[in-house]
């Protein structure tokens, strides 16, 4: 994954520790990182640098810093909403939000024609559920969840 | 034997034909699978990306209503049974981390592909393979979150599990050992990045085939999308012509022990497994 990342996970940590904010909470990595979680299950001195980066995205969300990897951020963004309309994701909602933002922002005609054509090859195969998820009876318990959360 | 079973949202959507196999095996191995009644999203990534607490509140709702259920939970998605476990663990601790649900920790959390290759399943699989796999050539691919970090998985053999490979020889096909089977597929970055799926998965194409594989063998539906879904796509990319096919373990039980939906379920997959079972003999 490092090939994706403009400071290597040791980097971020050592530049952390040097409290080095700016260029920490302003970089790439931390938004392609996968949360494979190889870096946590193999580190010498027992650093969660996957949770590092987890506490690294959601502090540069809550500061309003400008992320170089804004399409990532506003991937999470609808998978929480779509979660907090239903209690369940619906991913067919997801991937509508998601292809109207990438339209309007930065539109990249090959990359939707390939997605409208794996769209229809699962739809044909019966691999998008077109209803959303049921309403749950626990509907006003999850977004009291979302408010504790704040968000 | 009974357990809570905790889909996930993608068994509900794109991942249909993993659900259906899992329903369809389950009696087999006389296992009835009981939904979690109203179970909410566990929050995947997106949650422990932008709330620390959402990461925690999402799946430890899950696992109050499941303790209430009294039976042990499974859960197919490697991403829900990592946030689980990861909701466990915090409820668990002395301060239980602000939690207010109630959960004492008397039931275990499972992902499927041990619950299912568990010794006393095993013992009731092996003797109903009726179709053995033979000249199946596959790699056992475990991903990284139904393993990765130990310390909230609980597994000892995380850099290089072998419950897969054990459920293969019982169904008669033929494991191969490769390097990349812990390996990340890029996971939910396929929306938003799908450039970095396409080097990750090419390189597990690759190694795959270089170990002599027809196909992969998966447990989690984020790989199985990855793998099976971007196929085409890096191979026209690239100018390359792959073929291989992601079967779900699940589909290959349903195969040797002869359930008749199975080529059902895979013919729902993008990358049709068919002309490999037919070219094998296995159909």
């Amino acid at each position: 994954m490092t090939f994706a990342m403009d400071l290597f996970p040791d980097q971020i940590i050592r530049l952390a520790l040097l409290g080095q904010e700016e260029e920490v909470l302003g970089s790439r990595t931390i938004w392609v990182c996968s949360s494979c979680e190889t870096c946590t299950s193999r580190c010498p001195n027992g650093i969660d640098i996957a949770g590092v980066m987890d506490w690294l995205k959601q502090e540069a969300v809550k500061q309003g810093k400008a992320i170089p990897e804004e399409e990532v951020v506003q991937f999470h963004r609808f998978f929480l909403e779509s979660i907090r309309a239903r209690g369940r994701l619906s991913e067919a909602r997801l991937l509508r939000r998601y292809n109207f933002y990438k339209v309007r922002h930065q539109a990249n005609l090959a990359e939707l024609k390939q997605n409208m054509r794996l769209g229809w090859k699962l739809l044909k195969r019966g691999r998008v559920r077109l209803t959303g998820p049921p309403a749950l009876r626990g509907k006003a318990e999850i977004i009291k969840l979302f408010k504790k959360a704040n968000l | 034997m009974k357990v809570t079973y905790y889909p996930g949202c993608s068994l509900e959507g794109t991942a249909g034909d993993y659900a259906a196999s899992i329903a369809g095996i389950a009696p087999l191995l006389n296992v009835e699978l009981v939904e979690l009644l109203d179970w909410n999203c566990c929050g995947a990534s997106s949650a422990h990306s932008l709330s620390h607490d959402l990461a925690l509140t999402l799946p430890a709702r899950n696992l109050a209503l499941a303790e209430k259920e009294g039976r042990d939970l499974v859960a197919p998605c490697a991403l829900c049974f990592n946030r689980l476990k990861v909701a466990e663990k915090a409820l668990k601790s002395p301060e239980k981390e602000g939690l207010e649900f109630s959960y004492r920790g008397e039931i275990k959390i499972w992902d499927l592909l041990d619950y299912f290759t568990q010794e006393g399943l095993l013992e009731v699989l092996a003797p109903k393979v009726m179709h053995p796999l033979t000249n199946l050539r596959a790699v056992c691919y475990y991903g990284c979150l139904a393993v990765r970090p130990p310390a909230v998985t609980d597994k000892a053999d995380y850099e290089n599990p072998q419950n897969m490979e054990r459920l293969l020889n019982i169904l008669g096909a033929s494991p191969l050992e490769w390097s990349h089977k812990t390996d990340c597929c890029g996971a939910g970055l396929a929306v938003a990045r799908p450039d970095i799926i396409d080097t990750l998965v090419q390189r597990l194409y690759d190694q795959a085939l270089a170990a002599g594989a027809d196909c992969f063998v998966v447990s989690c539906q984020m790989c199985q999308a990855n793998l099976d879904l971007s196929q085409e796509r890096i191979a026209s990319n690239i100018g390359k012509d792959y073929y291989l096919p992601v079967f779900y373990f699940t589909e290959l039980i349903g195969l040797a022990l002869g359930h008749p939906k199975t080529l059902k379920w895979l013919s729902r997959h993008l990358v049709d497994p068919r002309p490999l079972l037919k070219n094998r003999g296995l159909v």
